[in-house]
């Protein structure tokens, strides 16, 4: 008796996993809720609040995409994930949809079968060094103890970059940036390389952030974006559009604030498109014409995420830089909504 | 005409599978046996489908690739341009050396404790007993913590040595205690030195063979030899007059400080002192109940008929309850000693690089390739606990009582 319903046990979950490489939108709206990927815990980016809920910037993006597809901003499952099981999460379709300050690169693109949808920020790989060390440049580091989170892209760039000049180092690895910045503080390291995003924030944090510089090499590219399973081109198409959907917004000036007041009430064919007053385009992508519009009052658009998560009012204070929109200098580039 | 045949064979019928005791545990072991295959071949399959369905594949060849990160501590060549495979033996190599280190010291600090908890000193009693108590309660993965932590926040930076009123000096000259690891003198092998060597290692083989003879002779004739200072000289007078007569080529190279790190000598990182001593002090605590056990099994008359042939108390535990109480310990110490190559998978919480950093770490995750890493990891620990368990086996039917 309890062997067959170990095997009936077995056999459906068989059948779920099996089901879950096609048709993820449908199985999202069946369910009514998004399972997204976000970090175990990174301020600004993805962590609680006070109140257990999750807020940060990647955190954002799936409450559009579940806004856009579901009509409720809420209807999102978070799935905390650490960058060991994150791949993992997404590939066997534990979540629909990974939202987790992960690189795009060429492996993870093809051998490990998923989509990136986009690049939500642009970061970059720097180094942090106490002002009493007296190293003005990365390459002055030969010799040096460096803090380095495990199994990261920047492993590999800090492997290359020191190959690379031919100068010598000795890694120290740590699992998480609560752990790097404590053995940096100790001295246990004498530099502590992250995504330099990450280097504004923990030193942000410090008792005398003055103390510690910022070396100006950045050794490396690293694009952060959501990404999902490859195969399932209906729902990479949706997810891609929420994230474009949101740039775009930022571009065509259109804000949590106004978007009511802009609705059928704009010359702008553009906006009325994205809006969901003129055209078609929700129904290309198996959605209601008000997906977009939905996405943007979710959180605002990405001006608006920006500035309420990591920008330079809040205690992270990142400047936009290289995320600015195209037209203001940086490269956040939504393609023509049309 | 009448036909004589043999009495006829108790032919065999399909329904003895069950009512023949001969025939029945067979068939049931059959029936599991099948069971359990299509159990794992359904799993198996339902995995091999789902990979196939995203498109993924079940495939070795990441091992063969540039793994493309540094390890702070490879006792084999490596650089970030090695293999996967050769980041895997590094790690290898590592978890070995800790668990080696850590079920010696282990064992001595094991059998230190539950001898003198056994003690007749109240105060040395107690404290044995605190220690057990308290290390043996507490789990591992916070005492790695706390020695870590401690070592790198008690001890002090390298920049302390730097300048010309140091924070902190090192150790006659030539020790540095820092909170990345420790830095002692190493050997520097000039030519000639692999004789040294070998000669060290003769004189090894001769002290033992040395000591079998004298026992061999204390058996036969009753004559007692002088053990200590002839061991030792063995030990030590070649090996000198060899060193003196190929011109001293071996030498020491000294740490010194230079640019940000020490350089020289040789350097026992913080991760590795933490792990080994955590795993040494936990599981000591354990293996002093052993030994405490060990010895109260021996009855007591044991060794009060040793006190009355007049035995000092050092000579009866040495002689006449520790030999016996072997037979009681070595089975749990095996458990032991698996526990600690076990436990010392815990070593990324301190970066330690052991198996399952590099190969059950990184590499899983720089390839994304959860499946074949993990399988190689329990194929890994598996083949080490079934070897050291093999090892002690053989010293525990040593060890064990003949009985004839």
């Amino acid at each position: 008796m309890k062997k067959t319903v170990i095997f009936g046990a077995l056999t459906v979950a068989g059948l779920a996993a099996g089901a879950a490489g096609a048709a993820t939108l449908d199985d999202v709206k069946a369910r009514g809720k998004l399972n997204c990927g976000v970090t175990t815990g990174l301020a600004g980016f993805a962590a609680p609040n006070a109140n257990g809920e999750w807020e940060g910037f990647d955190v954002a993006v799936c409450r559009a995409v579940a806004a856009a597809v579901l009509s409720d901003k809420n209807a999102v499952e978070f799935v905390p994930t650490t960058g060991k099981t994150r791949f993992t999460a997404l590939a066997s379709g534990e979540i629909d949809f990974l939202a987790r300050n992960t690189t795009w690169t060429f492996s993870r693109d093809t051998d490990l079968k998923f989509d990136f949808i986009g690049v939500n920020y642009y970061d970059g790989q720097g180094f942090m060094v106490p002002k009493a060390l007296g190293v003005s440049s990365a390459k002055d580091l030969d010799g040096a103890t460096v803090c380095i989170q495990t199994g990261t892209t920047t492993e590999l760039n800090l492997a290359d970059f020191f190959r690379k000049n031919n100068i010598s180092y000795e890694p120290v690895p740590v699992e998480t940036n609560a752990e790097g910045q404590q053995q940096y503080l100790a001295g246990a390291c004498d530099t502590y390389t992250t995504d330099a995003s990450g280097l504004a924030a923990t030193r942000a944090t410090f008792e005398t952030p003055g103390d510690h510089v910022l070396l100006p090499e950045i050794i490396s590219k690293e694009p952060l974006g959501p990404l999902v399973r490859h195969g399932d081109n209906e729902w990479g198409d949706i997810t891609r559009w929420v994230l474009n959907a949101l740039i775009a917004a930022e571009e065509l000036g259109i804000t949590s604030a106004n978007i009511e007041e802009m609705t059928g009430n704009t010359n702008n064919p553009e906006i009325a498109r994205l809006l969901g007053t003129e055209g078609t385009l929700g129904e290309m992508i198996g959605l209601d014409n008000e997906w977009a519009k939905r996405a943007i009052m979710a959180e605002g658009n990405y001006g608006e995420i920006f500035a309420k998560n990591i920008g330079e009012e809040t205690p992270i204070g990142l400047a936009r830089g290289l995320n600015a929109q195209w037209t203001d200098g940086g490269l956040l580039y939504a393609p023509p909504v049309r | 005409m009448t036909t004589f045949s043999d009495p006829p064979k108790a032919s065999f019928r399909p329904s003895m599978l069950l009512s023949d005791t001969r025939y029945r545990s067979i068939t049931f072991q059959v029936i599991a046996l099948a069971l359990l295959v299509t159990a794992i071949w359904y799993l198996g399959s339902n995995l091999a489908a789902n990979l196939r369905a995203a498109g993924l594949n079940i495939s070795f060849q990441f091992l063969g690739n540039p793994a493309g990160y540094d390890i702070n501590q490879t006792l084999i060549p490596y650089t970030s341009q090695s293999s996967n495979l050769q980041a895997a033996w590094v790690g290898i190599i590592n978890t070995l050396l800790v668990s080696f280190l850590a079920c010696v010291t282990a064992t001595i600090f094991g059998v230190i404790a539950g001898v003198l908890r056994l003690s007749n000193n109240w105060l040395i009693r107690k404290l044995m007993a605190g220690y057990v108590e308290i290390f043996r309660n507490i789990p591992v993965l916070i005492w790695i913590l706390i020695i870590y932590t401690i070592m790198t926040a008690a001890m002090p930076a390298p920049s302390a040595f730097r300048g010309d009123d140091p924070a902190s000096t090192m150790m006659l000259g030539s020790f540095a205690f820092t909170n990345r690891g420790v830095y002692i003198p190493g050997p520097v092998w000039g030519p000639g030195s692999m004789i040294v060597v070998a000669t060290f290692v003769a004189s090894i083989i001769g002290v033992f063979a040395y000591r079998r003879y004298a026992t061999k002779l204390l058996y036969d004739t009753g004559r007692l030899l002088p053990m200590l200072w002839p061991s030792v000289a063995i030990l030590f007078v070649p090996a000198i007059v060899v060193f003196f007569i190929m011109g001293m080529p071996i030498g020491l190279d000294f740490p010194a400080l230079a640019g940000f790190n020490f350089r020289g000598g040789i350097q026992i990182g913080a991760p590795l002192i933490a792990l080994w001593f955590a795993l040494s002090i936990y599981t000591g605590a354990f293996i002093a109940e052993n030994v405490r056990a060990g010895i109260q099994a021996v009855s007591r008359g044991q060794s009060e008929a040793a006190a009355a042939l007049g035995l000092r108390p050092g000579r009866v535990m040495n002689l006449v309850v520790l030999p016996q109480a072997l037979r009681v310990i070595i089975p749990p110490l095996i458990s032991n000693y698996l526990n600690i190559t076990k436990n010392s998978s815990l070593a990324i919480l301190v970066g330690y690089a052991d198996i399952t950093a590099t190969l059950g770490g990184i590499t899983l995750n720089q390839t994304g390739r959860a499946i074949e890493c993990v399988v190689l990891l329990m194929l890994f620990y598996l083949v080490i606990s079934l070897g050291i368990s093999m090892v002690m086996n053989v010293y525990n039917n040593a060890t064990k009582l003949k009985e004839r």
